[in-house]
């Protein structure tokens, strides 16, 4: 199995739903970035609100960290369930920190006091910080970054809690060094100074701010797991950017209300998972038939039905792909990269506005709960805000000359009526049953398609151009697929990422066709992109790697396959 | 009905003759065209359904969407653009059954927008199942052997739910249900008017005569503000009593409630995205 070269620290901290791990994951990732490390980090929970076995994975890099691995350098284990969760992936090299966990699992575990220490700083509640401070001493990280860090966030708690974190911190990171100086831990990281420039931000976020860069004013939904970040954070970016954020009755209302504010011009999206989307598929018809612009932000999660509400999967592409009863128009973005994830959240309120059709934002579970360090992203606008047009007293909504586009206008902004219907409609937006007419209203609504083709994505070559094996990913996926084309490091295979999966961006076959072995790499059970290019495309991909376990691919164990049906071929 | 600027002029509807929706829409032309609005200020939402195909008889703005849904797409348009006057009309079917859960939660979120319900106590456009509405008893080719649900009570549901405005009407009466849906529409919150109407062809039992002989008008003596009393009139059975039930002006609208309107009243369309806010919230994750 390769292993990455010792370029990275991956930390795993696990516990119960409700020790810490959250604080912990987040006062360490943006303590070590302002340190001028690359960090990257993922969990992995279960459904409930207290107890179980959670753990989050925190990988500290010299170089740029994105993608998830099985391997664990350093695991915190906050409670012996933990060691039993990860007991897959624990090895020999495995540095295990706990307290008063004694032997378990065949692990040997290194006792730190956490809860001792923090009673010395000034009570238990100070024991996250203790933990923090243990990790991030063991990195030998600058103490100083951490008591900043620490004196601001405890800041409006008043001056003795601000001294009480800043002791545990002190006596935590003194027992992390001296870990670090006993020789069991031997990894040393040098920091990149650029990194504390860099931002550090989630897929949820990254979607959050596209919305609001692609100019969404409103957004309803129904919470449900993965999709709610996306909500909480317009939430938060309510009355700063002007959003009206509405919990829906249920995700029936909040599919109409995305369609009813768009038609009034408010540019509006849904947040959901399956589940949710299934009950939104007759308003995704709505907006098909009715030519008005939808923004679906659909973050799966492994089904049927409840299926595991926490974890990942890619098996909602057929769902978006066929979404809503009849033939009409759509474009599925599945945002590769968090930087995608908000440069394609902004596209997609621009395409739907364009285009007059629903756009979705596909992520996962995986992408919307990672986060990472990037150096930034663009506030600024590439085209016009907004495709609306002001109506004149004679307006047709759905006039049938011009470029196959019918130009949209809003109630209320002109001197026109704007009449939109469900039913089948003559030019003017009145029921009609005509032959001729159904005719050229399907021809015009369909007709958008190849427009849209031409505004495609390309697909990324990852790797070398010279390949023989090509691997075959979307989404989510780019970077784990990234990291084990390059932990093969073969020169004879490259991976194609696709953060358009529809309508397949022209001259995907290029790629395709080039390669002599094809891999597909998707977490569902039945290949559903392939089917994709297969059905679209006319391609047929050879081979595929498959998982639905609920969990993300690890980039080592993914390469181990990849390598194991590329054959031949030299390893370096 | 010459010159009324919402009358789009001689048109077929599909509408059976003698159909209550006639006068109906009748009495919305009038009473659309006494307010001091345009018709390109006026949207109309409606469902799926007889009563849904209304605002296509008239001149004015409308989103004729999905079966029950009016309710929350028409409170989006109100909540995107405040300027707008917004109806949100359809059947008994449309509103109280397939709509249900939507009456509700359009009631607690109290959008400044006027739920018009054409009452028939009938399915009519899928040729005369039950409908939410149906007395007990009443037999149809689907409920072979009478209907064996309670029927739905909107009026005392809204009054209950505190809905701001709550009243019903008879669609025989033309001038009292004008002058019905005029205050609703005038009215600041949800106002749900629902009107009594014959359907000719598939209901035999609550006819026009039925109507006429089981309806009276509340008494004048009536004080709306009292939502008890309200609440007794909407559950009298005997007697259905017409007029306005209910009506507060202390429930918040909306859009009042809504942060994104608390420092400008521009429409959502004519808002710009504040970049520099954004450059600065992408900062702020250094």
């Amino acid at each position: 199995m390769p292993r990455s070269a010792k370029s990275d620290v991956a930390i795993v901290v696990a516990g119960q739903a409700g020790q810490g791990i959250q604080t912990i994951e987040s006062i360490l990732t943006m303590v070590l970035k302002r340190s001028g490390y690359h960090v990257f980090a993922t969990k992995e929970y279960m459904s409930r609100i207290r107890g179980g076995s959670n753990s989050t994975l925190i990988r500290v890099g010299t170089q740029r960290v994105s993608a998830n691995v099985n391997r664990i350098d350093v695991l915190a284990a906050l409670d012996s369930d933990a060691i039993g969760h990860l007991a897959h992936r624990i090895s020999p090299e495995t540095l295990v920190i706990g307290e008063d966990l004694g032997h378990d699992a065949g692990s040997e575990v290194v006792d730190i006091p956490f809860t001792r220490i923090a009673g010395e700083a000034g009570g238990r509640i100070t024991t996250n910080t203790v933990a923090i401070a243990v990790l991030y001493g063991l990195l030998d990280g600058e103490p100083e970054v951490l008591e900043g860090y620490l004196t601001d966030h405890f800041q409006r708690k008043g001056p003795e809690t601000v001294r009480n974190n800043l002791e545990a911190a002190r006596l935590g990171y003194r027992e992390g060094s001296a870990l670090r100086s006993s020789g069991r831990f031997s990894h040393s990281l040098e920091p990149s100074p650029a990194v504390k420039d860099e931002i550090l931000i989630s897929g949820a976020q990254a979607v959050a701010l596209g919305a609001i860069s692609g100019g969404c004013r409103f957004i309803a939904s129904y919470p449900m797991s993965p999709g709610t970040p996306v909500l909480n954070h317009m939430a938060r970016n309510e009355k700063r950017f002007g959003v009206v954020v509405e919990q829906s009755e249920d995700e029936i209302a909040a599919v109409n209300m995305a369609v009813g504010a768009w038609y009034a011009g408010g540019r509006a999206m849904v947040t959901t998972s399956g589940g949710g989307f299934a009950l939104m598929e007759e308003g995704v018809s709505l907006a098909g038939i009715t030519e008005t612009p939808l923004v679906v932000h659909l973050a799966q999660r492994p089904g049927p039905a409840t299926g595991m509400a926490t974890r990942t999967e890619q098996a909602d592409l057929d769902l978006a792909l066929y979404a809503g009863h009849g033939e009409f128009p759509r474009i599925i973005y599945a945002p590769g990269r968090i930087e995608e994830a908000f440069s394609l959240s902004h596209r997609a309120f621009d395409a739907a506005d364009r285009f007059q059709v629903p756009v979705f934002i596909l992520t996962d579970q995986y992408l919307i709960d990672s986060y990472y360090c990037v150096p930034g992203l663009d506030a600024g606008v590439a085209g016009p805000e907004t495709a609306v047009v002001q109506t004149s007293p004679d307006y047709k909504r759905y006039a049938l000359s011009g470029d196959g586009i019918s130009p949209r206008g809003i109630p209320g902004n002109g001197q026109g009526i704007v009449c939109v219907d469900s039913h089948e409609h003559t030019e003017a937006g009145h029921i009609t049953e005509d032959i001729d007419l159904r005719n050229r209203m399907m021809a015009k609504r369909m007709g958008k398609m190849e427009r849209i083709a031409g505004d495609s994505i390309p697909p990324t070559l990852i790797g070398p151009e010279d390949y023989r094996v090509l691997v075959v990913c979307w989404g989510s996926n780019y970077h784990i697929v990234a990291e084990a084309v390059s932990l093969l490091g073969r020169n004879d295979v490259a991976a194609l990422h696709f953060s358009q999966v529809f309508p397949l961006p022209p001259g995907a076959s290029r790629y395709l066709e080039k390669a002599e072995v094809t891999i597909a790499v998707e977490n569902n059970y039945t290949g559903q992109f392939a089917r994709i290019l297969k059905a679209f495309g006319g391609f047929d991909v050879r081979y595929s790697v498959r998982q639905y376990d609920g969990r993300p691919f690890c980039s080592e164990t993914l390469a181990g396959r990849i390598h194991e049906i590329a054959g031949g071929g030299d390893r370096r | 009905m010459k010159g009324n600027r919402f009358d789009p002029g001689p048109l077929k509807t599909s509408w059976c003759p003698g159909c209550g929706n006639f006068s109906i829409l009748d009495a919305l032309k009038t009473v659309y065209g006494s307010l001091a609005i345009d018709p390109v200020d006026l949207v109309v939402v409606s469902g799926i359904g007889q009563a849904a195909k209304t605002p296509h008889y008239l001149n004015c703005n409308l989103f004729n969407g999905l079966h029950g849904r009016a309710i929350p797409l028409a409170t989006a348009v109100k909540a995107a653009n405040p300027r707008l006057t917004v109806v949100a009309e359809g059947g008994d079917g449309d509103m109280y059954g397939e709509g249900g859960n939507h009456l509700l939660h359009g009631i607690r979120r109290n959008p400044d927008i006027t739920v018009i319900v054409h009452n028939n106590m009938v399915y009519g456009l899928t040729k005369g199942q039950a409908s939410p509405t149906s007395p007990r008893g009443f037999t149809t080719s689907l409920q072979v052997h009478g209907v064996t649900s309670e029927p739905f009570n909107p009026l005392a549901v809204a009054i209950t739910m505190g809905a701001p405005f709550v009243a019903r009407t008879f669609s025989g009466d033309r001038e009292e249900t004008s002058r019905v849906l005029a205050a609703a529409i005038r009215h600041r919150g949800l106002a749900l008017v629902d009107i009594l109407q014959p359907c000719v062809t598939f209901n035999r039992v609550n006819t026009h005569q039925w109507f006429k002989d089981h309806t009276e008008p509340i008494p004048d003596t009536h004080d709306p503000a009292d939502r008890m009393k309200a609440l007794e009139l909407a559950f009298r059975t005997d007697k259905l009593p017409v007029g306005i039930f209910y009506l507060t002006e202390d429930r918040p609208t909306f859009t009042e409630t809504l942060p994104a309107y608390e420092t400008s009243d521009e429409p959502l369309f004519a808002r710009k995205v504040d970049r520099e806010g954004l450059g600065k919230a992408i900062e702020e994750l250094k």
